[in-house]
């Protein structure tokens, strides 16, 4: 045996240094995707406000689409009737959602036995994957023809696109509270319920806030179901669920197909509106929940 | 089991509902005086068999707990401590396939009988956890949440209070009990898991080795608890740890793992005595084997 030193492991070798450089390349490649990610989202948020901004003033959020012939002066034109209509279609659907989704996934966490949830949660994810043209159809099929379009049908088509996502992120927080906090509240005499209702649930507040603003966000952006549901509707606000509403997905598509510039221009402009309405509503609930999350702890 | 009406008339009821006096130190460390407390059973537990699935996990146990005492199980790792304490108020059904043979009679009636609420069992025999666990909200909240999921919410602030005086957590968390329970040290926070247990009036108090996840100082608090609560509470400890069951218990429950006639493994009570008793004098091999250390 040639005597290697009780130290040659200290010093560099061949091996080592290929080691050390795929190391390095595994360490750039993902730095690298995660700064692609990002920057996909810039350039397609950038270009979208900087296609748009053009069309964006007061009278945007103030007036409804006015009919251009061609000729004479334009007249001042805005997307306050898609504002309105998205803002209904969306509360409408979240408040259908949000309950049905909630309590689906206590069922499926808490009470449902173990063989069965799994099945169910295997069915959530499948109805997860359902094109948003599918549902449409459904609901067009079954509420919609004879009956006619209304906006109530688009947030019903939309909020079935909502449960499995909020109701499949609820669950995976609940599954997360320790089983310690169940079992310290069944031994203080608290019935199931009340164990779920005052222990489980505040602790799972932040994912079922993130769950809901991402439904929200993914079905605000729908546009295929409201085609089906709630697409005849006049170039007035309304505020009626009863009557079709006007949306800003369908004003981004039905603008899109016209030959105007002016029209694409505002078209672009209705995207920002709406990645901005989806901004905000995702930071008031964020700071919703954690003010709930400190609340809860006692912290104030 | 008769005479427990006329133990109840002999207790001065000031003496109930007073506060605990401070811990006297000079309890820690003298013996139980076991010959001088009277022994009404509270708990009579018949041939009780406890299962998951089909294996048996505790096997034939049959002896009685007395009232205003405490009464330690020891044992080795997987003899059975936990689920035979766990039977006690019914914490066992939550696990699916869990069942029962024989009869737990607390008070004369069977815990297990089919007319039994197990929520309202738990109302009366309170339980304290191995880990600390506080709920995540304010000391306070951690305290009431037993009183208000029962309705009890006439004077909450009073009954936190005794509850937390009763628990000699009081005076560390008085000025702070908006605070999150959270932010409370180990020790505190189990004490406070006793305190939030008391606040429900419970009659029996379970613990499920409550030290063991504390440090000696933080343990010796929770024994001199147990030496303050005993005098209006019945408690059942489950520990692995002899010195703590020498210390506290004034009855001791020795379990052990018998391998029986079937493959699988399970719990049986080898002998039950006064503490001291089982300590000094045990009639079973086994259990001399365990408290001199050649065992487990």
């Amino acid at each position: 045996m040639s005597a290697n030193p009780p130290t040659a492991d200290l010093f560099r070798t061949e091996r080592m240094r290929r080691r050390r450089l795929v190391n390095a390349l595994v360490e750039s490649a993902a730095t690298v995707a995660a700064l692609l990610a990002v920057a996909v989202l810039l350039i397609l948020v950038g270009s979208v406000v900087k296609k748009g901004w053009g069309a964006i003033n007061v009278d945007f959020f103030t007036k409804t689409p006015a009919l251009y012939t061609g000729f004479g002066p334009r007249p001042e034109s805005g997307i306050e009737n898609a504002i309105v209509g998205t803002l209904i279609i969306i509360g409408l659907a979240l408040l259908m959602a949000l309950p049905v989704a909630i309590l689906t996934a206590i069922y499926l966490n808490e009470l449902a036995p173990r063989k069965l949830a799994s099945v169910l949660t295997l069915a959530f994810d499948v109805l997860n994957g359902i094109p948003a043209i599918v549902l449409g159809i459904f609901v067009f099929v079954f509420v919609v023809i004879g009956h006619g379009q209304a906006a109530w049908k688009a947030s019903f088509a939309l909020a079935i696109l909502m449960v499995p996502m909020i109701a499949r992120s609820t669950q995976e927080v609940l599954a997360l509270v320790p089983a310690s906090m169940r079992e310290a509240s069944l031994a203080l005499g608290a019935a199931k319920w009340r164990t779920t209702l005052s222990i489980v649930l505040p602790q799972a507040v932040g994912g079922i806030v993130t769950g809901a603003t991402l439904a929200t966000a993914r079905a605000a952006g729908e546009t295929a179901p409201l085609l089906f549901t709630s697409a005849l509707y006049g170039d007035s606000v309304g505020y009626d669920p009863r009557e079709p509403l006007a949306s800003i997905p369908m004003f981004i598509f039905t603008s899109a197909e016209q030959a105007d510039p002016v029209l694409h221009q505002q078209a672009w402009g209705a995207a920002a509106v709406l990645i901005g309405i989806i901004l905000v509503a995702s930071l008031i609930a964020r700071w919703f929940a954690d003010r709930s999350m400190r609340r809860m702890k006692g912290e104030r | 089991m008769t005479n427990y009406a006329s133990a109840i008339s002999l207790q001065d009821p000031s003496e109930r509902t007073g506060l605990p006096s401070a811990i006297d130190p000079s309890v820690v460390g003298v013996e139980p005086a076991t010959e001088t407390l009277p022994r009404d059973p509270i708990f009579s537990i018949e041939s009780l068999t406890a299962f998951y699935g089909d294996a048996p996990a505790i096997r034939d146990v049959s002896f009685q707990i007395y009232q205003r005492m405490v009464t330690a199980i020891i044992g080795p790792s997987g003899c059975g401590k936990s689920t035979f304490i766990r039977c006690l108020n019914r914490m066992n059904d939550v696990i699916p396939n869990f069942k029962t043979e024989g009869r737990i009679l607390y008070r004369d009636v069977d815990l297990q009988a089919k007319n039994i609420d197990p929520v309202g069992v738990r109302r009366r025999i309170g339980m304290v956890f191995q880990r600390p666990n506080p709920f995540p909200k304010s000391i306070y909240d951690n305290v009431a949440y037993g009183p208000r999921v029962l309705g009890l919410k006439e004077d909450l602030d009073g009954r936190v209070e005794e509850a937390l005086k009763r628990a000699a957590l009081w005076e560390e968390v008085r000025d702070r009990l908006k605070k999150s329970a959270w932010s409370l040290s180990g020790g505190q926070q189990q004490r406070l898991c006793i305190a939030r247990c008391l606040a429900i009036e419970p009659e029996v108090i379970l613990m499920d080795e409550p030290a063991s996840a504390l440090d000696p100082i933080a343990t010796t608090r929770i024994e001199d608890l147990m030496h303050e609560l005993k005098r209006d509470y019945t408690i059942v400890v489950v520990t692995h740890n002899m010195q703590q069951a020498a210390r506290v218990a004034d009855m001791t429950a020795f379990f052990s793992i018998s391998k029986g006639e079937e493959t699988h493994r399970s719990g049986v009570l080898v002998e039950y005595d006064d503490t001291k008793t089982i300590f000094t004098q045990p009639k079973d091999k086994r259990t001399e084997d365990y408290v001199t250390g050649r065992f487990g």
